[in-house]
């Protein structure tokens, strides 16, 4: 710690670099000439907003199952309904202009015989709603998951399952032509948000921004969590739950706040993602979807919050490369990425890091002692 | 099935219906095919004269003649191959086979003459065919056909074939095809003014007996000013009908859900043991079952290109093999990577979700991305009736096969050696141990059990679910909630759950449809949870908390 408050050195290295791309890749993509070595083509910028998304989604698992043990493999369901939520908004925002021409219909409401817009999607015309919709339909879910499941104590595998079984639930359900979200097909056609069209390259570049500072802004608030006093009692909830309720703590009621703000922020990262990628539909709510991320979490360093961001990035980079040339070859690797890092990595790559570091440091620990007594 | 058994009946009952026409509406052909009748030569002898007029009303005659031949000699006509010869006006009727024959007596003609030329049919004498065809069905000498005949009699409720019903009744003496040509007439007369009111009441009662769809919609469409005995017996009879078909869909409702229950069962009876005993959570028990399911499709690929003979035993065959290969490959993952993550379950569940990446991929990257087709032995084909319900021989197979394993597998843990040592680890490793138990290799063959169990689920499941690299994924997550549901390390509760979810599922369907019927049942496990996180039938004691 270098008395700079709650972020470490890690930290500030890592949302400089957040922050800076934040900046730079947005210049390099709409001011630097096409052709220039620096250049960001436009096809980059969507797909590292991409990522940084996922990297927030990871930051949010990491929160609960490196400080707080709850590894939940229902992430996805988070994300994907925040993701929901904005696509929600997209689709009001195409107005007449869909295939159907429908003023007030989306298209797929139209296709399937809807009389008139349902109730759960009044109020989405208006982007500050359907903001704080993002924050609150995923916020609200995992408050009444938390709420008893927390209460009644289950942990461990017994959560993970069931958290499972939730975004499994939410997928069949969203899969339903009649569940008012356009089925299996999801929301997609966007034209505009905020007034601005969504395949400009200034949208692009702007939504990429945003994605980035929300990444800083989820870490630093993340950050400040994890290092205040309730950060404190969260740890010692994760490493020994039952002797710290003895000690008087309410240990749901920390795990619950937990586990609501991680959701939230999985569904600001779906609801940033949204835009970015043009489509939502129930796919996203796959379990294998919430699995992966918290593989992220696990290669990049369980418990460490850069690591997750950096994990996320680094899979997905990853994953995006080796599609390209081997497409066959993808599974194999992330599935021996699972088997080698919780076999040989238990702290992911940035542990590996930490450990090489204190390494080299210790020869000239070791040099030092000389002078120790001295002291 | 059913759809092509209604279709069936459907014709027979038109063609009844335009039998009746010719019959009834037009009263010169009665009379002529009256005078042919007497002289079945002389019937047939008009096909000679290939006129449209002449054949109809030798069909007339022929299909109530009583001529045990009439039926072929229809059926020649409507496939074309009933012949005459242009010259002698003689008429053949030459067999499917080719064999030709004299149609009016039945003797073999061992040189035809040449220029046969077959019986010319307009749409008149097409539907004319068709009426006679199902004329002669309810006389035909085959029971069968005659009870389809008076099945469609009854669904048609056409009044007009009662002479002909009442003839049958009189010959008939099959008493099964007598009840259900007496159930036909009494359709035709239950609604018929003229019948006396008694006998139409018996009608109506007799009609309640049978009790299915039919007899329903035969009691609802009574006549509006029939005789208030008549609609009493039918209001009642109705009423007893309605109450044993609801009984009968319930019941219908419990055999798929103990099909699925079986499914489920089946699914989660590998996990019972690799999680349910071992506490490993194995992600990759789903692909267990899937590789299980493809060994059962090499295996009938290899017997369809060497050995046809042998498809029949099929699945058999695929039992031991797929139980080895799977046991093989568990034992392969315990040995090289769960072991190391004993105490780590979140870990092993990472690691075995890789690992079942790796599986699936590895299938796709062999046997391609499409489905593969796994066929079905003659045995498991097909399907029988139980009253208002049916039941298909594959699910009935499955539902046993699925009890066999499990009690199987009760008697493998609580009866053997293996059994013994595996309750031995699992309860107490380190006492085991000091027992002389070498536990490494005890976690390794019950892993390698609990994924051979896996496997021999695959080849059942091959059998009613899509061969596919994905087979798995799709069961993975109901296991899991049929075990943590039935109560960790319980088989008996991994039992009662499976049948459980499996009939509440089934029972919710035809309110909530199927897949909300799924989603509110994952709903109120995920509920249940909440309530006993461990399971119905938790294992007490301080074991557990570990």
């Amino acid at each position: 710690m270098n008395g700079t408050g709650f972020i470490d050195r890690k930290g500030w290295f890592f949302i400089a670099i957040v922050l800076g791309a934040a900046v730079l890749v947005p210049v390099a993509n709409l001011m630097v000439p096409e052709g220039s070595p620096l250049h960001v083509s436009d096809y980059l910028v969507p797909l590292l907003g991409k990522y940084l998304c996922y990297a927030l989604l990871a930051v949010a698992v990491d929160l609960v199952w490196g400080y707080c043990g709850v590894l939940s493999l229902g992430h996805a369901a988070f994300f994907g309904l925040g993701g929901y939520a904005m696509g929600m908004y997209l689709m009001r925002q195409i107005g007449p202009r869909g295939v159907y021409g429908n003023p007030i219909l989306p298209d797929f409401m139209v296709f399937l015989n809807y009389k008139e817009l349902p109730w759960f999607w009044w109020g989405f015309d208006w982007f500050p709603f359907a903001f704080v919709m993002v924050l609150f339909v995923p916020g609200l879910l995992a408050f009444l998951f938390g709420w008893f499941a927390f209460r009644s104590r289950v942990t461990g595998v017994y959560l993970s399952i069931i958290t499972q079984a939730m975004t499994y639930a939410l997928m069949l359900a969203f899969f339903r032509n009649d569940m008012g979200f356009g089925g299996n097909n999801g929301l997609t056609d966007f034209k505009d948000i905020l007034g601005f069209s969504i395949s400009a390259d200034g949208t692009r570049a702007a939504l990429f921004a945003a994605s980035a500072l929300a990444l800083a802004g989820g870490y630093v608030l993340c950050r400040a969590l994890v290092t205040s006093k309730y950060g404190k009692v969260l740890v010692a909830v994760r490493d020994a739950e039952s002797r710290t309720r003895f000690m008087g703590y309410r240990v749901e009621n920390y795990k619950l706040l937990c586990w609501t703000l991680s959701a939230m922020l999985a569904g600001v990262a779906g609801a940033l993602y949204v835009p970015q990628v043009g489509i939502i539909n129930p796919g996203e709510f796959a379990p294998a979807n919430s699995i992966e991320a918290v593989i992220w979490v696990a290669v990049g360093g369980r418990g460490t919050l850069v690591g997750a961001a950096l994990g996320a990035v680094l899979v997905n980079a990853g994953k995006t490369w080796f599609t390209g040339l081997l497409p066959e070859a993808w599974l194999f690797a992330l599935g021996a990425l699972f088997v080698l890092v919780t076999l040989f990595l238990p702290r992911g790559v940035l542990g590996l890091w930490d450990t090489l570091a204190a390494k080299r440091a210790k020869p000239a620990d070791t040099a030092v002692p000389a002078a120790k007594p001295a002291e | 099935m059913r759809i092509l058994r209604a279709t069936r009946s459907g014709i027979v009952s038109l063609a009844l219906l335009m039998f009746a026409g010719i019959l009834f509406l037009t009263p010169a052909t009665p009379a002529r095919a009256q005078g042919a009748a007497a002289d079945p030569a002389g019937t047939i002898a008009r096909f000679g004269t290939d006129s449209y007029g002449d054949t109809e009303a030798a069909l007339g005659a022929l299909s109530v003649s009583g001529d045990p031949r009439a039926s072929e000699i229809v059926e020649a006509l409507r496939d074309g191959r009933l012949l005459f010869d242009p010259q002698t006006k003689a008429v053949f009727l030459r067999s499917p086979a080719g064999a030709v024959t004299d149609a009016a007596t039945g003797a073999a003609v061992a040189a035809p003459p040449a220029g046969l030329r077959p019986v010319r049919m307009n749409n008149r004498v097409r539907r004319a065919v068709d009426a006679a065809a199902g004329a002669l069905a309810l006389v035909s000498p085959d029971p069968a056909k005659r009870l389809d005949a008076a099945a469609a009699v009854f669904k048609s409720r056409d009044a007009a074939a009662l002479p002909a019903l009442d003839a049958a009744i009189a010959k008939e003496s099959d008493a099964r095809v007598k009840t259900a040509l007496a159930e036909a007439r009494a359709v035709l007369i239950v609604g018929n003014p003229s019948v006396a009111e008694a006998e139409r009441v018996a009608a109506a009662r007799l009609i309640a007996a049978r009790g299915d769809q039919e007899a329903l919609a035969a009691l609802s469409n009574l006549p509006a000013d029939s005789p208030a005995a008549v609609k009493q017996a039918a209001a009642a009879g109705i009423e007893s009908i309605n109450s044993s078909l609801a009984m009968w869909a319930v019941a219908q409702n419990v055999w798929y859900g103990l099909s699925l229950g079986s499914v489920l069962l089946l699914a989660a009876i590998g996990l019972a043991i690799t999680f349910g005993v071992m506490g490993v959570i194995n992600m990759a028990h789903g692909e267990m079952v899937m590789i299980g399911a493809y060994t059962t499709f090499v295996v009938q690929e290899v017997i369809r290109t060497s050995a046809p003979f042998l498809f029949g035993w099929s699945l058999a065959i695929a039992l031991p093999l797929a139980f080895l290969v799977t046991a093989l490959v568990g034992i392969l993952i315990e040995r090289t990577v769960i072991r190391f993550l004993y105490g780590r379950p979140l870990e092993t569940l990472l690691a075995t979700w890789g690992i079942s990446l790796i599986l699936q991929q590895a299938v796709r990257s062999i046997f391609g991305p499409t489905n593969k087709e796994v066929g079905a032995p003659y045995w498991m084909s097909g399907s029988f009736d139980i009253g208002q319900m049916a039941i298909t021989y594959n699910r009935l197979w499955i539902i046993v096969f699925a009890l066999l394993v499990f009690f199987a597998l009760l008697l493998v843990l609580k009866r053997t050696m293996l059994g013994l040592y595996v309750r031995a680890v699992t309860q107490n490793r380190r006492m085991a141990a000091a027992m002389g138990i070498r536990t490494g290799r005890i976690d390794a063959l019950t892993f390698g059990f609990g994924s051979g169990i896996a496997g021999i689920a695959g080849v059942a499941l091959s059998q009613i679910d899509n061969v596919s690299p994905n087979l798995g994924q799709g069961y993975i997550i109901d296991s899991f909630m049929v075990v943590v549901f039935g109560g960790v390390g319980n088989l008996w509760g991994t039992l009662v759950a499976a049948f459980g979810l499996g009939i509440a599922n089934k029972l919710l369907e035809p309110f909530a449809g199927a897949v909300l019927g799924k989603i509110i049942i994952l709903v109120l496990i995920i509920l249940f949870i909440q309530k006993r996180p461990r399971g119905l039938f938790a294992l007490k004691g301080r074991a557990v908390e570990a």
